[in-house]
């Protein structure tokens, strides 16, 4: 997903009509950008992939920094919340997750 | 399914603790080939659906595909130790996967989220002929089916590390704890998959059913000890904490605790020491505040 990837419109000349993200979700250890991956996921607007559940077993990456040093831009980040009163052993979801993007020309040749 | 399984084919103690920490427990190849052979007729025509909770001689009378299934001593001993005897049939169902089939189901969690605490349903997966990697078996997270969730809100979950992608022998079965994370994966080979799934209830409460011989070994608590790679540092903790509410409730041992996590909340001490004699600081009054 890396290799044919163009960073954004200014560094190619590409009008945004051209331009699909590709999303990274990481899941990490803890709260902390440069912690393990312990889950991920991708989706890519550009339709030349299609990710799904279960194929991978390897993480892309092994922490979220190195994320961001391929190139991938922090979107969001799951805020810290303090467990309710009364379920403060309970376990759910996965607290750590962090969206990345990148923009991809699909007009773009490699 | 009214008589009691001989105790040499009940899970031992590490077994049900390999469960209790991971929420699985599998047998490989322990289905003979001739019932596994018959098994694909009888998936291809079907199975019709029952009511809910109705009895295995309601759901599969004597001499049925599923009863002798069931009735293998290894898979019979599994499903006492695990629902006890005479479980309900919650429901089945055939999953066939046709060969190239386009997409993998979102992960999931079946039915809706679940509270109980102190008993679970136990659902046994069955797998009559090999799966292999390209036939897309199904996925499931060991470790995860004491997170509290509902059904398909973990769908934007697509791989974590330490996931089981399942791959066996003809013959497999797997038993599952109701609440763990799975999900079917893609079949990209040119061969159809089959899994027959029952959803067993308990109908006694779901204490030492397994053979408890062993569960003094030291092995119990390493397994239950087990940490997953895709936990978080900290909720990997608080697992630890479900978990030991859960050989409690099975073990009836209260003082069962992994790590003092149960335990070390409960240390409030009440008893006055004998140095605290100062009357002065029991007495009613405002203490000065921060001014503005």
């Amino acid at each position: 997903m890396t290799a044919t990837t163009q960073e954004a419109a200014g560094a190619t000349g590409a009008t945004g009509a051209n331009l699909r993200q590709q999303v990274l979700v990481l899941y990490l250890a803890s709260s902390a950008l440069d912690a393990s991956v312990v889950g991920w996921s991708t989706y890519d607007g550009t339709g030349r992939t299609h990710p799904t559940m279960g194929d991978s077993d390897e993480p892309p990456y092994a922490t979220g920094v190195d994320a961001l040093k391929d190139g991938w831009r922090l979107f969001q980040a799951a805020q810290l919340l303090p467990p309710a009163t009364g379920q403060e052993y309970d376990v759910s979801f996965l607290k750590h997750e962090f969206f990345f993007e990148k923009l991809v020309d699909i007009d773009a040749t490699d | 399914m009214s008589t009691l399984v001989d105790r040499k084919n009940l899970l031992t103690s590490v077994e049900m603790a390999h469960f209790v920490a991971h929420g699985t427990f599998r047998l490989d190849g322990v289905v003979p080939d001739e019932l596994n052979d018959e098994a694909i007729g009888v998936f291809d025509a079907g199975i019709p659906h029952l009511p809910y909770g109705v009895t295995v001689d309601e759901a599969f009378p004597p001499g049925s595909f599923v009863r002798r299934l069931i009735e293998l001593p290894a898979v019979a001993g599994a499903i006492q130790s695990l629902v006890g005897p005479n479980p309900r049939i919650d429901h089945h169902a055939v999953h066939i996967r046709e060969p190239h089939n386009g997409s993998a189901q979102n992960m999931h969690a079946d039915a809706i989220i679940d509270t109980r605490t102190d008993a679970f349903d136990m659902q046994l997966m069955y797998y009559p002929r090999e799966v292999t990697l390209e036939q897309g078996g199904t996925l499931s997270v060991p470790g995860s089916h004491l997170r509290r969730i509902n059904e398909s809100d973990i769908g934007r979950y697509q791989n974590l590390r330490g996931q089981t992608r399942l791959t066996c022998p003809a013959g497999t079965v797997v038993f599952l704890h109701h609440g763990i994370w799975h999900g079917g994966r893609r079949n990209d080979s040119d061969i159809r998959r089959y899994m027959f799934k029952i959803r067993f209830n308990p109908t006694v409460r779901q204490l030492r059913l397994w053979n408890t011989d062993d569960i003094d070994d030291p092995a119990v608590v390493k397994e239950l000890n087990t940490r997953f790679p895709w936990y978080e540092n900290a909720t990997g903790r608080l697992e630890q904490v479900n978990r030991a509410k859960l050989w409690r409730a099975l073990t009836g041992n209260e003082a069962a605790d992994l790590g003092y996590y149960l335990t070390r909340p409960t240390i409030r001490p009440q008893t006055i020491a004998t140095g605290a004699t100062d009357a002065r600081l029991g007495g009613a009054g405002h203490y000065q505040g921060l001014r503005d």
